[in-house]
């Protein structure tokens, strides 16, 4: 029964699904704030790269190394994203370019290949890796085994942190100020809110979301460094903030099922089912329905309703309020 | 209008060595092979124009668009599509024995339909509906290249190459009929510089462009759309059509550098797995129109730095050559033009209440 094509899909779909739902995350806190950045596939390749580093260089137990690389991960997304921060909101440069510069700077002919390589990464597996949490036997329990207890710890950290960020946003005090930075600087400048901290604040957070999702993958899913090794995840997740409404239960979901997408088209290779077009299709859906969502979002004028942060992608300045 | 993206690049310069000499490389020395490998070399010309002609292409896509303020960034996947339909062109026309130049014809119309198209998808959808083309464009390119990789390895596809024992265990494309194939000038010094003929389309491009932004009346509105969106819906100009219009030509152009690949370099429409989806030529693009301003003969040039930088980052892959130094130095001088804007639009003044300070 666990090998069953649907479970199979699921759980894979929840380890594929989570370097996506941190990103998304990372990403959802830097548009609330007002700011896009689409530079989250370089901020991942260096959180990446950074991470897989630290467990190979740093003397020390698998339970220290390991919380040190999603440190490390963390802090150096953060860092690479200040760039990106600096130049659109104390600069004021277009966010679209700048955050391209980002991904082309920091992602797979850039920052981090050179990083990979001149540390010396390649070739060699993680010293330590997440493993699963829980043991075997209940990894065997028909359907829920595979899906929620064949999971290693980053799966269950991302769960707290979905509720920690839909928390933060809807029932704290620096949450609404979020909210309303993103909405209206103009208006929360005029309450005395500083706009250019919270869109600082949630830039630099949401690169070190990225940052971790981008160590899910060398020190989770595949653990070795390969340039290019997230193979466009930060696009996607890119996609999914806005296919999730801006919401963060919502990326839960969208994180799994864009997740089990990517799973398939290998999935039905292993089983060599052969459906012809079918994959090309199972490759293009998440694509195509983040298309068909911002359509259908953006036509029935329910823009706001939906979450759109009103003044994404616009530069606050304060003289031309 | 030179001196910030002169300073950009002064800077970036600088600020990838402080990156090589943190990291123990001597930066004269890797500036020196770079510079070397991209314009003095033997041969080193003819590949700066190899990798400067869909450069350019992609960099006009970009520029043509994001003049108006509408943020194309699919000139990945409209490449990818140019290509497909143009090799479509040429393997059809091309077999049937027809004179060269009417198949080469075709595959420019081919390449710059099939781009145009899937630039209107987003057009379409930014005109009647209001959708963010940034993300649409963005979505399409995946999808492009999803289709790119089916249609080769996949399916059993027109473009894809059945015959032989190779293509069983290797899926391939087909190659080109010789009447498909672009002739190419060469320049009879250092060895010889080979000119692509989709180099002089592009310069061609360029000029076009040029003279359609500054020079008619479609530009002007174009400029006008996106500079005060207000203003132009209160003069009667007409938004949705130059959405359409411009996504079109946008697309087009991209398209046509996808015809460039099949016709001028690649002979075929892929002969390996992500071949053409490696390159990133339409993200790079973006890079290119930014750092040329969004002027299309600017663009032109800038394509060929950028070209000569990437070709040398090519050529010199190896042990004892740091990788993705390029990537590296082409985001720094990105993030100084950025930067440098600031100094362009806004009048910087030193000292409280100096007003005739120093201005830059």
């Amino acid at each position: 029964m666990n090998n069953s094509l649907l479970v199979v899909l699921l759980a894979s779909g929840v380890a594929y699904g989570t370097p996506l739902l941190y990103a998304a995350l990372g990403e959802l806190l830097a548009e609330r704030s007002g700011v896009l950045n689409l530079g989250v596939e370089g901020m991942m390749l260096i959180g990446a790269v950074m991470g897989f580093w630290t467990v190979q260089r740093l003397h020390a137990g698998t339970g220290i190394s390991l919380a040190a690389a999603i440190g490390v991960a963390a802090l150096a997304g953060a860092l690479v994203a200040g760039i990106h921060a600096f130049l659109v909101i104390t600069l004021r440069a277009s966010q679209i370019v700048s955050g391209l510069a980002l991904t082309i700077f920091a992602g797979a002919a850039g920052l981090s290949s050179y990083l990979g390589n001149d540390l010396g990464l390649a070739d060699n597996p993680a010293r330590h890796q997440f493993h699963a949490v829980f043991p075997e036997s209940f990894q065997r329990w028909p359907v829920v085994g595979p899906i929620l207890f064949g999971q290693n710890v980053l799966v269950y950290a991302s769960w707290a942190c979905v509720v920690a960020v839909w928390l933060y946003l809807s029932r704290t005090r620096p949450g609404l100020n979020v909210r309303a930075v993103g909405e209206s600087p103009a208006a929360a400048d005029a309450m005395g809110i500083d706009v250019t901290f919270y869109r600082y604040a949630h830039t630099l957070a949401g690169g070190a979301f990225a940052g971790v999702a981008g160590a899910t993958f060398t020190l989770a899913i595949t653990p070795q460094w390969v340039d290019g090794i997230t193979g466009g995840a930060g696009w996607i997740a890119i996609a999914l903030v806005i296919f999730a409404f801006w919401r963060p239960e919502l990326c839960l979901v969208g994180a799994y099922f864009f997740g089990a997408l990517q799973a398939l088209a290998p999935q039905l290779q292993a089983r060599e089912i052969h459906l012809g077009p079918t994959e090309l299709w199972a490759n293009s859906l998440p694509y195509l329905m983040t298309v068909v969502v911002l359509v259908l979002a953006s036509a029935s004028g329910a823009r706001r309703r939906l979450g759109a942060p009103s003044s994404l992608g616009l530069p606050y300045v304060r003289e031309e309020r | 209008m030179v001196a910030v993206p002169a300073g950009s690049l002064v800077f970036a310069f600088f600020a990838s060595g402080v990156v090589l000499l943190a990291t123990g490389h001597d930066a004269l020395s890797s500036y020196r092979r770079i510079f070397d490998a991209a314009f003095v070399a033997r041969g080193a010309l003819s590949d700066t124009l190899i990798a400067a002609t869909p450069l350019a292409f992609t960099g006009l896509a970009a520029a043509a668009a994001f003049r108006m303020r509408l943020f194309n960034i699919g000139g990945e996947g409209q490449l990818y599509i140019g290509a497909i339909t143009a090799a479509a062109a040429g393997l059809y026309l091309g077999g049937s024995g027809g004179p060269s130049a009417f198949v080469i014809a075709a595959m420019v119309a081919a390449g710059c339909a099939g781009g145009a198209a899937w630039a209107l998808i987003p057009g379409v959808l930014r005109a009647f509906f209001k959708t963010n083309e940034i993300i649409t464009s963005l979505m399409l390119n995946y999808v492009a290249g999803y289709l790119l990789t089916y249609l080769i390895f996949n399916s059993q596809s027109y473009w894809r190459e059945t015959k032989g024992f190779n293509a069983a265990v290797f899926p391939t494309s087909k190659e080109l009929p010789d009447s498909a194939l672009w002739p190419a000038a060469t320049v009879h010094v250092r060895g010889g510089i080979v000119l692509p003929l989709g180099a002089a389309f592009a310069v061609l491009a360029a000029l076009l462009l040029w003279v359609l932004y500054s020079r008619t009346r479609f530009g002007f509105e174009a400029q006008v759309l996106g500079d005060s969106p207000r203003a132009a819906r209160y003069a009667g100009m007409r938004t949705r059509r130059k959405i359409l219009a411009v996504m079109a030509i946008s697309g087009a152009v991209a398209g046509l550098g996808g015809a460039s690949q099949d016709g001028d370099f690649r002979h075929t429409l892929d002969a390996d797995p992500n071949g053409l989806q490696r390159q990133y030529y339409g993200y790079a693009g973006i890079v290119v129109a930014a750092l040329g301003r969004y002027n299309p003969l600017a663009v032109v040039l800038v394509a060929f730095l950028v070209g000569g930088l990437q070709n040398a980052g090519n050529t010199l892959q190896g042990a004892d050559f740091p990788s993705g130094l390029v990537g590296v130095m082409q985001g720094i001088i990105l993030f100084s033009a950025l930067g440098g804007e600031l100094l362009v639009r806004y009048r910087v003044s030193l000292g409280r209440r100096a007003p005739a300070a120093a201005a830059a």
